[in-house]
C-alpha cells in the first residue's frame, strides 16, 4: 500500500499528537497546572524559558498545549467511537431489516438532523453538567446521523447482493449475516467516516470549550486556552495563536488523512457529504 | 408535481411534530422546578402551587406536550423565565442581525466557492489544483471562534478605528462574515471541483466539445448549470442553519443574534428560551429544506417524477 503525499502528512501529524498525548509529562517543558513564571497576572511574552509565553496566571503555554493534547485527543477520539456506534448501530439495523424498522429509525434520524447540533450539544452539556464522559456522549449523540445514512444504504445494497441471499438461503439467522457478511464490507466506509469524523468531534469538542462548556479546569483545554486569552488580544496576541493553532493542526491532520484516502481511491467525495 | 409538493409539506410537518417532541423532553431532563427558577428559592410553597397551576405544570405530560404544541403552532414560544419578556418576541428581535450576518457570509462564501471551484476544475491534477485543495482543507480545518480571534488581533494591530465587535454599521460586518464565510467556502469548492470534474466527463460535454467548443466554453455553458444545481440543496440547508444562530461566531464579535441569545439562555438555563432557540432553529430547517426540494423539483422535473424517494 503506497500512502500519497496527503495521507503521509496526516498520518505523520497524527502521530505526532499521539505521541505528545502519550509522553506529555516527559516533553512538557513545565508543569501545566502551576504558576511557573515570574510575572503574575499578566500574560509573559515567548522566551528562552517560556518559548510560547505565560498566561495571566504564570503558566507555561507550551506545557499546556501539549497537555491539551491528552484532553483533545481523547475526547475527539471517543466521541467519534460513540458517534460511530450509535450510527452504524441504527444504520445497520436500518438497512437490513427494512419495512417498519427501516421507516421509525430513518424517520427518527430526519428528525434529528433537523436539530441543530451546536445548540443542542450545548444544552444538553448545560443540563447535563461538563464532564469528560458527559461531553464525548453528547458530542456522539449529536453527530451520528450522518453515518447511519450512509451506512443504511450501503447495507441496503448489500442486502441484495448473491453472497448474503446465500447465507441466508443456508439458514444464516440474521444477527450472523449482520456481523460475519455485512459489517465486514461495510468497514472501510466506516473507518474513513471515523476518521474525517474525528475532525468534526475536534471542532466541535473546541467549540464547547471555547464557549466554557468543555472539560473542567484545571486540566488545559485548548479551547478554553483561546477563550481566556480573548481577554487579552491586545495586549497579548501571541496567548490566543498557539492553542488554535494547536486545534487546526489537529484537525487538518484528520482531514489530511481521510480525503488523501479519498483521493488515492479516486473518490473525491466525502461518504456522507450531501449530494 | 402536485402530489410532490404534497408529500414534502406533509414530510416536513411530520419532522417539526418530532423535532418538538425532542424539546419539550428538554424540559424535563433539565433538574430544579421551573416554579422555583421563576419565583426564587425563598418562595413559600402558595406562590410556588400558584404558579406551578398557572404554567399547567399540574398538569399529565402529554396535557402538557399538547399545549405546548398547540401555543407553539400559534407562534407562543411561552415567557423567558430570566427575561420576563415573550420569548417569539426576543427570538424576532434579534433575528435581523442574524439574518444580514448570514446572508452576507453566504454569499461571500458561494462566491469565494465559485472561483475556487472553476480553477481548480481547469487546473485539474495540476499544481494549481493541488495548491487549492490544500487551500480547502485548510479553510476547513479552521476552528471558526480561532480563525475570528485571529482576525479582531489583526484589526485591533493593524487598522486604527475599526469596530472590533458589536453590530454598528456595514464595517463591522466585514470581519465577522468572512470569518463564517471561510470555511464554507473551502468546503463549497471541494464539492463544486468534483462535481465540475465528473460533469466534463459526460456524454453531453463531450458532444459539445467535439462541435468544437472549447474547454472553457462548455464548462460555463454546459458542465455548470449541472455543478452547482447539488449545491443550492447544500447552501440552502446551511443558510438555514446559519440563521438559526452562530453561536461561536456571534460571541467572537460580541453580535447581538439569536446564537448569543441560545448562548445566554442555555447558561441560564433558561428553559423556555432554550426550547424556543432550538424549535426556531428546526422551523427554519424544515422550511429550507421544503424550499430547497421544491426549487430543486422545479430546476430539475426528473426529481418529482421519481416515486421511490
Amino acid at each position: 500500500m503506497r500512502l500519497n503525499l496527503m495521507e503521509a502528512a496526516g498520518l505523520l501529524m497524527v502521530v505526532s499528537l499521539v505521541l505528545a498525548a502519550l509522553f506529555a509529562p516527559l516533553i512538557a517543558p513545565h508543569d501545566p497546572v502551576r504558576a511557573v513564571a515570574p510575572t503574575f497576572g499578566n500574560p509573559g511574552p515567548p522566551s528562552a524559558a517560556f518559548p510560547l509565553g505565560t498566561d495571566q496566571l504564570g503558566r507555561d503555554v507550551l506545557s499546556r498545549i501539549i497537555f491539551g493534547a491528552r484532553v483533545s485527543l481523547a475526547v475527539g477520539v471517543a466521541a467519534m467511537v460513540v458517534t460511530v456506534a450509535i450510527g452504524v448501530t441504527i444504520g445497520l439495523l436500518a438497512g437490513f431489516f427494512g419495512g417498519s424498522i427501516d421507516f421509525v429509525l430513518m424517520r427518527f434520524t430526519d428528525v434529528m438532523l433537523t436539530l441543530p447540533a451546536l445548540l443542542l450539544a450545548m444544552a444538553l452539556v448545560a443540563v447535563l453538567r461538563p464532564s469528560l464522559l458527559n461531553i464525548l456522549i453528547v458530542i456522539g449523540l449529536v453527530s451520528w446521523t450522518g453515518v447511519a445514512r450512509v451506512v443504511r444504504a450501503e447495507t441496503l445494497s448489500l442486502a441484495q447482493r448473491d453472497f448474503v441471499v446465500a447465507a441466508r438461503t443456508l439458514g444464516a439467522p440474521s444477527g450472523r449475516l449482520i456481523v460475519r457478511h455485512i459489517l465486514p464490507n461495510v468497514l472501510p466506509t466506516i473507518v474513513v467516516m471515523g476518521v474525517l469524523g474525528t475532525s468534526g468531534t475536534l471542532l466541535l469538542d473546541a467549540g464547547l470549550s471555547f464557549l466554557g462548556l468543555g472539560v473542567p479546569p484545571p486540566t488545559p483545554s485548548w479551547g478554553r486556552m483561546v477563550e481566556e486569552a480573548t481577554t487579552y488580544f491586545r495586549t497579548a496576541p501571541w496567548l490566543a495563536l498557539f492553542p488554535g493553532l494547536a486545534i487546526f493542526y489537529a484537525v487538518l491532520a484528520f482531514n489530511l488523512l481521510g480525503y488523501g484516502y479519498l483521493r488515492r481511491r479516486g473518490r473525491s467525495r466525502a461518504p456522507g457529504a450531501t449530494i | 408535481m402536485l402530489g410532490y409538493v404534497v408529500r414534502r409539506i406533509i414530510f416536513g410537518v411530520f419532522v417539526l411534530a418530532g423535532t418538538s417532541l425532542i424539546t419539550f423532553s428538554l424540559a424535563f431532563v433539565v433538574p430544579g422546578d421551573p416554579a422555583v427558577a421563576m419565583a426564587g428559592a425563598k418562595a413559600d410553597p402558595q406562590t410556588l402551587s400558584l404558579i406551578r397551576s398557572q404554567l399547567g405544570l399540574d398538569q399529565p405530560i402529554y396535557v402538557q406536550y399538547l399545549r405546548y404544541l398547540g401555543r407553539a403552532i400559534r407562534g407562543d414560544l411561552g415567557r423567558s423565565y430570566i427575561r420576563r419578556e415573550n420569548v417569539t418576541r426576543l427570538i424576532l428581535e434579534r433575528f435581523p442581525a442574524t439574518l444580514i450576518l448570514a446572508v452576507t457570509a453566504m454569499v461571500l462564501a458561494l462566491v469565494l466557492a465559485l472561483l475556487m471551484g472553476v480553477l481548480s476544475a481547469a487546473y485539474h491534477d495540476r499544481a494549481t489544483d493541488r495548491l487549492l485543495l490544500f487551500v480547502s482543507l485548510t479553510l476547513i480545518s479552521l476552528p471558526v471562534f480561532w480563525l475570528g480571534t485571529v482576525m479582531l488581533i489583526g484589526a485591533a494591530a493593524t487598522l486604527r478605528s475599526f469596530p472590533l465587535g458589536g453590530f454598528d454599521g456595514w464595517r463591522s460586518l466585514i470581519l465577522p462574515a468572512l470569518t463564517l464565510a471561510l470555511g464554507l467556502a473551502g468546503y463549497y469548492a471541494r464539492i463544486l471541483h468534483t462535481n465540475l470534474t465528473e460533469a466534463m466527463e459526460q456524454d453531453y460535454v463531450r458532444t459539445a466539445r467535439s462541435k468544437g467548443l472549447s474547454w472553457l466554453g462548455a464548462l460555463f455553458k454546459h458542465a455548470l448549470a449541472n455543478a452547482v444545481l447539488p449545491l443550492v440543496t447544500l447552501a440552502g440547508l446551511d443558510l438555514a442553519g446559519l440563521l438559526s444562530g452562530v453561536v461561536l461566531t456571534e460571541t467572537v464579535f460580541d453580535w447581538p443574534g439569536i446564537g448569543r441569545l441560545a448562548f445566554d439562555a442555555i447558561f441560564n438555563l433558561d428553559i423556555p428560551l432554550i426550547m424556543g432557540t432550538v424549535l426556531f432553529a428546526a422551523f427554519l430547517i424544515v422550511v429550507a429544506n421544503l424550499v430547497v426540494d421544491l426549487l430543486y423539483a422545479w430546476l430539475d422535473p426528473r426529481i418529482a417524477l421519481d416515486k421511490g424517494q
